[in-house]
């Protein structure tokens, strides 16, 4: 049976779009499928596999010093907490006693490196939603932490500074007056990012109100990190599961209820100041002592299963080791931050101009080799 | 020489003045690109180019060289003729619009009596280009840009007409030179007082988004849509679009030059027995109204495409039409400051 349907003289309809996997707004090899009416976002679909390694197959393979070493290789910006994540495991399986010291020193750089993945990220942020210049002003700071990381052992990004039982070398007689140069320098820049940025009319209006994700919905996609803080959700492992030095460190959790991109860039900003306030409690007092126990140089853990959590600069990044007592593991599985964060991407950018998705994509803070590992 | 060149033909006379022109502002625009990116390391802690010549200063023709002599590639989809007719729509409609403005007493190619109106109209014909270009070289996020485009020249372009038109009811001219003569007893700026000081405001938000220019570059914002309009072209086509940007952005300073900051005349007449000296002054005052486009560029986040037209329908627009009556009402009631 006909039915009378008045149809406009113009036809419109939604087209599809490529947003990646070669896109500056993707941050790497990311591909987004976009269907769009006009600008408005109808649908988000995420695409991954670019530049999956099969960390995890690989994992299977190698010792367990092996696999700290790609683990760096997953979230790059936060490598010296991922290393953390899978040692910490390891020596919970052997029942080690770690030194005071290694602890505390782990935590200082934990926080280093959340810092620098911050700041990085703060920089990209501006850059995503057009103010070029807040980049430069990341990289800056950044660039600090990383001459530290750089003095302390070598690498600057994919650091390797953990092994099981410790440290890989005692830190340096700079460290100590390096990084409370830093921490003067950095609560000095931190006023600054908000001149640049967090102040601009222009900005607030683009985040405001944009990517809205309610307290359920980040509970209920599997959010963590600043991205599920930045909804009201109470979730920093560091408060619920501390590890290392966390227990004995006064900070607080950095929660905002707004739930769209300008909490999540907030959430961020107040983590920076939380940092630098944990990092001054533990710099003056680190202990003196081993830097590491002495292992097996074969490692074979005990039969069972093993979990560990740790709270990257993106979230809750989970290792969990199956063991069936050779050098090397049955399975190993990560679960990444990122991988979750993403997968709320449709939810929050539905509705929205391609503008905003820019804008919520950066305030999840992907970084895809994360996702994809 | 004047004698000698006044003896020459016509045609001849107008060709050389054409050609001075061209290769004054084609060196100009390259120049405005080397400002633009000096101007961008000061603001972010880096030095910018500093190899090639003194002080980078030969970068820029080292740009135009790998430009021109760089392959033109091209989408085999694309609409051929409309593909390749695009950047110069758009590099000749600047060009166009600079050959009016005076640039010290006496010194103009033309001046004819409907000026600022030609200005206005010559400066909407190259979003056509723009347009064109996105359309047809076949790709989506071209096309996004160039429709971006449209909607954002289209509504700015009122803004900065009745800022315009707001400061035509001092002067009562829309020729250029009387324009400036109007202003030998102060800037209109200050003539004009409060409706002048907010036309003024009115025209530099609106000419920064009608030159497309950050924070109003949706046509080619990066992180969105990659380059915009110009992302299928290469070579010495994606050189004409560049290039017509910061022409466009110069432009922009001159109009607020003349209308605005009085032109070619020095400041509480300092200089007025050396009327060459003009020159000097207008491209100080253009060059400051050009580096405050630069600095917004580099400090402000980009709006979104939303947020733009509500900027400018909502907001703009009827502080515009209010501010043309007060201005009418300062000019029946003889308020003027002169």
């Amino acid at each position: 049976m006909e039915t009378l349907e008045t149809k406009p003289k113009i036809k419109s309809e939604e087209y599809f779009i490529n947003m990646g996997p070669q896109h500056p707004a993707t941050h790497g090899v990311l591909r987004l499928l976009l269907t769009i009416d006009g600008e408005t976002i109808k649908k988000v679909e995420p695409d991954l596999g670019y530049i999956h390694r099969s960390i995890e197959k690989m994992c299977e393979r190698d010792s367990y010093q092996q696999i700290v070493h790609l683990t760096d290789r997953m979230d790059y910006l936060s490598a010296h907490i991922n290393n953390e994540a899978v040692c910490l495991a390891v020596e919970n399986a052997l029942e080690l006693d770690i030194p005071e010291r290694v602890q505390v020193i782990r935590t200082i750089i934990d926080e280093l490196t959340r810092i620098a993945s911050h700041t990085l990220w703060w920089g990209v942020m501006g850059m995503d939603v057009g103010a070029l210049t807040t980049f430069f002003y990341g990289f800056r700071d950044r660039e600090m932490i990383n001459d530290i990381f750089e003095e302390t052992c070598g690498a600057r990004l994919t650091m390797n500074y953990n092994i099981p039982g410790g440290l890989m070398f005692d830190i340096h007689e700079n460290f100590v007056p390096r990084v409370k140069a830093f921490v003067e320098h950095f609560k000095k820049k931190i006023p600054e990012y908000d001149q640049l940025l967090t102040g601009n009319v222009i900005f607030q209006r683009r985040t405001q109100g944009v990517g809205v994700m309610s307290k359920e919905d980040a509970i209920a996609f599997g959010t963590s990190g600043p991205v599920a803080r930045g909804s009201g959700v109470p979730c920093d492992v560091r408060k619920l599961h501390p590890y290392s030095a966390y227990d004995r460190v006064n900070f607080e959790e950095a929660i905002e209820t707004g739930g769209d991109s300008f909490a999540r860039y907030q959430v961020r900003l107040k983590e920076m100041w939380q940092s630098l306030s944990i990092i001054e409690q533990l710099i003056d007092n680190i202990p003196e002592g081993e830097h590491k126990v002495a292992t097996k140089a074969v490692i074979k853990l005990p039969k069972g299963e093993f979990y560990q959590k740790v709270e990257t600069a993106r979230g809750e990044l989970g290792v969990y080791i199956i063991s069936d007592g050779k050098k090397n593991p049955y399975r190993v599985k990560f679960r990444s931050p990122g991988f979750s964060n993403l997968s709320a991407l449709n939810h929050m950018a539905v509705g929205g101009k391609i503008g905003d998705l820019v804008a919520t994509m950066a305030t999840l803070d992907l970084v895809i080799p994360d996702i994809d590992r | 020489m004047i004698d000698f060149f006044l003896s020459l033909p016509d045609w001849l006379q107008m060709s050389l003045i054409a050609l001075i022109y061209l290769v004054v502002f084609a060196v100009l625009g390259l120049y405005l690109v080397l400002l633009e990116r000096k101007v961008a390391a000061w603001f972010q802690l880096r030095l910018g180019p500093n190899r090639v010549g003194p002080w980078g200063l030969m970068q820029t023709l080292a740009d135009a060289i790998k430009l021109v002599s760089k392959e033109l590639t091209g989408t085999d989809r694309a609409d051929k003729f409309l593909y390749n007719l695009a950047p110069y729509f758009v590099i000749i409609t600047s060009l166009t619009a600079l050959a009016i403005f005076p640039v010290a007493e006496g010194i103009q190619a033309f001046d004819i009596n409907i000026g600022l109106f030609f200005l206005i109209g010559i400066s909407s014909v190259g979003v056509i280009g723009i347009l064109l270009g996105g359309w047809s070289s076949n790709n989506k996020y071209s096309l996004i840009g160039a429709m971006r485009s449209g909607v954002q020249t289209i509504s700015y372009e009122l803004s900065v007409g009745l800022s315009l038109v707001t400061m035509v009811l001092l002067t009562g001219s829309l020729q250029l030179s009387e324009i400036i003569e109007v202003q030998k007893d102060g800037w209109l700026l200050l003539q004009g007082h409060i409706p002048a000081v907010i036309a003024f405001m009115i025209f530099i938000i609106a000419g920064v988004a009608e030159s497309n220019r950050a924070p109003f570059d949706m046509v080619e914002a990066e992180s969105e849509l990659g380059a915009g309009f110009h992302t299928e072209y290469s070579g010495m086509k994606f050189a004409y679009f560049f290039l017509a940007e910061f022409i466009n952005m110069f432009i922009i300073a001159c109009i607020g030059t003349v209308v605005f900051l009085g032109g070619w005349l020095s400041p509480f007449g300092l200089t007025e027995s050396i009327p060459w000296l003009g020159a000097f002054w207008f491209l100080l005052k253009a060059f400051f109204l050009v580096f405050l486009m630069m600095w917004f560029r580099w400090t402000f986040p980009r709006l979104r495409i939303d947020q733009l037209l509500t900027l400018e329908w909502k907001y703009l627009l009827p502080l515009n039409l209010m501010n043309l009556v007060l201005m009418a009402f300062v000019v029946w009631q003889n308020l003027i400051i002169r």
